[in-house]
């Protein structure tokens, strides 16, 4: 597979330079953006594989980049990142569209990991993400929760959740693939299925939980 | 091999609290339910066992009672010191057939029961006599419960002596033991007399005010020495409780003094870092000591307080990076404080000899109990192969754990990395509100 085209967003300059050091020799970084407006206007124009996407920006953080860009280019992927992990912020540009979340205390090779799997196609959940989700989809439905057109969406399987529970302990997913005795593309599956069940549930509970967490 | 009890969980998960929406049982051994209890978790455990529900189970019970004039009780009691508890093999009488002083004050119990009793029946006390004849064998197996039960039991029957520990504390002996003497004979004597004297008029009160006479002068008599029996059953529950204690302190100097010893020894070249070691304890201890306040708990108040709390001090104190997710959160309580000191010494030993550059620590509060797995990618070890002086885990992480009804599990394997897994159930007190 060619090396991805990537894009980086983030207002700190330091940390862009420092992200296109060290992932300059496994992906191609094709531009950088320090603002929303900027960055609708970059990718718009660049249409890489993977935008490197930090989640708070100045001028409207990093899910008005998603929203605007998803709208006219819906091939565009982005992986989130973010050093304050403030989980309504993050599962906020998760809903928007991206397909991933990771710390910026990531590992360069783990980061660039993460790109490529991102550029096939796949979801990238940080431990982090993994709990946030878990805690958002807490309980199960209920009778206040009003159901989706597929209710399906408003709950995790008991599999996902175990999947997501590994990932939160911080394995990776040969080892969960290894300890749940299924293949990786199994458990590259059930992420991707979380991941959309995140974004297409209409579960109450995902607002009023992250509404919770922002008066908390 | 699964665990029994994580098993006995999962079916009490899958049936709900009251078992009243299944059918059949869980097909497994007929074991005690101490968690669903009213009296020894008998009923409980044959509903689980049967697939009934709990509360019908109780109701026969009674019924059958009622029917067979008392003698349900002493089967009661038979079946709580036969059935063993969930997640154990050994029941409580295999403990009790060695233990001497039980069985003294067993047959003591009994014998004095039977002597009221032998008075009561030869001076006509009717159904009530018959009714309490098989109550003998309740206050003996009681009593073998009471020496050898798991704390929960204890604590079950605790709650019915109550009363009576209170009682002891104003009885002055042998000063006025003569004078109660007296009384109890005039008493008793009266009692006879009214019973064998041909009153006409108070025929049919007769029986019941001799007999009224004749308890009391029973209780005179050896009142106190009944009394005395239930101090000594308050002064054994002390006992216990301080041996309780002292395994507490015991396990928390191993996590504060002996950790940081340990830790000063292997940076004795550097003096600096030493005396800040010496300082930190030597804070800690006080503030245990004499402020009467654990070094952790100061601002631990729910669970992802503490869970960051940890985080935070591993990281400073050892430079090894934690990444920590909770999930759900709930109010500190007795358990899951000791749940969250086990998690802080599994993340230490982790800390200092996994040798792994991260550790993940995971916390989930579900509605039933709370979970907090620790995990390193670091050298591991062969559980089996840890010398018995190494307390670390098996007394502070283990002993704390299953001392509150909880679990401890460790994977590890040399090269492999290790992971500690904590279960605790909730209590009542804070099961529901999250």
């Amino acid at each position: 597979m060619s090396t991805p085209r990537v894009v980086l967003v983030d207002d700190h300059g330091l940390f862009r330079s420092g992200v296109r050091a060290e992932l300059g020799r496994q992906v191609d970084v094709v531009g950088e953006a320090d603002d929303v407006q900027p960055a609708i206007d970059l990718i718009g124009e660049l249409l890489p594989d993977v935008v490197l996407l930090d989640v708070h920006l100045p001028g409207g953080g990093g899910q008005a980049v998603v929203q605007a860009v998803k709208a006219s280019h819906p091939e565009v992927r982005f992986l989130a990142l973010s050093a304050s992990d403030a989980p309504e912020d993050v599962i906020a540009v998760i809903r928007a569209g991206a397909r991933g979340y990771v710390t910026k205390t990531i590992s360069t090779a783990e980061l660039a990991d993460a790109v490529r799997r991102i550029a096939a196609g796949d979801a990238v959940f940080s431990h982090r993400l993994a709990g946030f989700v878990l805690d958002a989809f807490a309980g199960g439905p209920t009778a206040e929760v009003k159901p989706s057109f597929d209710p399906e969406l408003d709950q995790l399987t008991s599999r996902e959740r175990e999947v997501l529970r590994l990932i939160a302990q911080g394995y990776t997913y040969k080892e969960i693939a290894r300890e749940l005795f299924i293949s990786v593309k199994t458990v590259e599956s059930h992420v991707s299925s979380v991941l959309r069940k995140l974004q297409l549930s209409t579960r109450h509970q995902l607002t009023r939980w992250a509404a919770e967490r922002r008066l908390a | 091999m699964e665990h029994p009890e994580r098993w006995h969980r999962d079916q009490f998960r899958q049936h709900g609290p009251f078992g009243l929406r299944h059918r059949h049982g869980h097909g497994g051994p007929l074991r005690r339910e101490p968690a669903d209890r009213l009296g020894g978790g008998v009923a409980a455990g044959i509903a689980a066992w049967r697939g009934f529900s709990p509360t019908a189970v109780r109701i026969v019970f009674v019924l059958a009672t009622l029917v067979s004039a008392g003698w349900g009780l002493p089967l009661y009691v038979l079946a709580w010191l036969f059935i063993p508890a969930v997640g154990t093999d050994a029941n409580i009488f295999s403990k009790a057939r060695n233990d001497t002083g039980g069985i003294r004050l067993a047959v003591g119990l009994a014998s004095l029961l039977i002597f009221v009793l032998l008075i009561a029946g030869a001076l006509n006390g009717g159904w009530f006599i018959s009714w309490a004849w098989p109550q003998v064998f309740s206050v003996a197996g009681l009593a073998l419960i009471w020496r050898n039960g798991a704390p929960e039991d204890q604590a079950t029957l605790r709650h019915l002596l109550e009363p009576l520990g209170a009682a002891t504390d104003d009885v002055k002996p042998s000063r006025r033991s003569a004078w109660r003497l007296v009384i109890a004979a005039v008493l008793l004597a009266a009692g006879l007399g009214w019973l064998f004297s041909a009153h006409a008029s108070l025929a049919l009160l007769r029986p019941l005010g001799g007999v009224l006479l004749v308890i009391a002068a029973i209780v005179l008599a050896l009142g106190p020495w009944w009394l005395r029996i239930a101090r000594d059953l308050a002064v054994e529950r002390q006992a216990k409780a301080r041996a309780e204690e002292r395994v507490d302190i015991a396990a928390r100097i191993h996590d504060s003094v002996l950790q940081t010893l340990a830790l000063i020894q292997r940076r004795a070249d550097d003096p600096q870092k030493v005396i800040q070691l010496a300082r930190l304890q030597e804070r800690e201890l006080r503030s245990w000591l004499f402020e009467g306040r654990s070094p952790d708990d100061a601002e631990e108040i729910t669970v992802a307080d503490g869970v960051r709390q940890i985080q935070q001090d591993i990281e400073s104190r050892y430079g090894v990076p934690v990444e920590a997710v909770t999930v759900g959160d709930c109010d500190l309580d007795e358990n899951l404080s000791a749940l969250l000191a086990a998690a802080r010494e599994a993340t230490v030993n982790a800390a200092k000899w996994s040798g792994a550059s991260v550790i993940s620590l995971f916390a989930e509060v579900e509605p039933v109990e709370v979970s907090i797995v620790v995990r390193d990618r670091g050298k591991g070890f062969d559980p089996g192969s840890v010398p018995e002086d190494r307390k670390g885990l098996a007394e502070s992480v283990h002993g704390r754990m299953t001392r509150r009804g909880g679990t401890a599990t460790v994977t590890s394997a040399p090269g492999e990395g290790t992971k500690v897994t904590l279960k605790m159930p909730r209590s009542s007190l804070t099961a529901g509100r999250s």
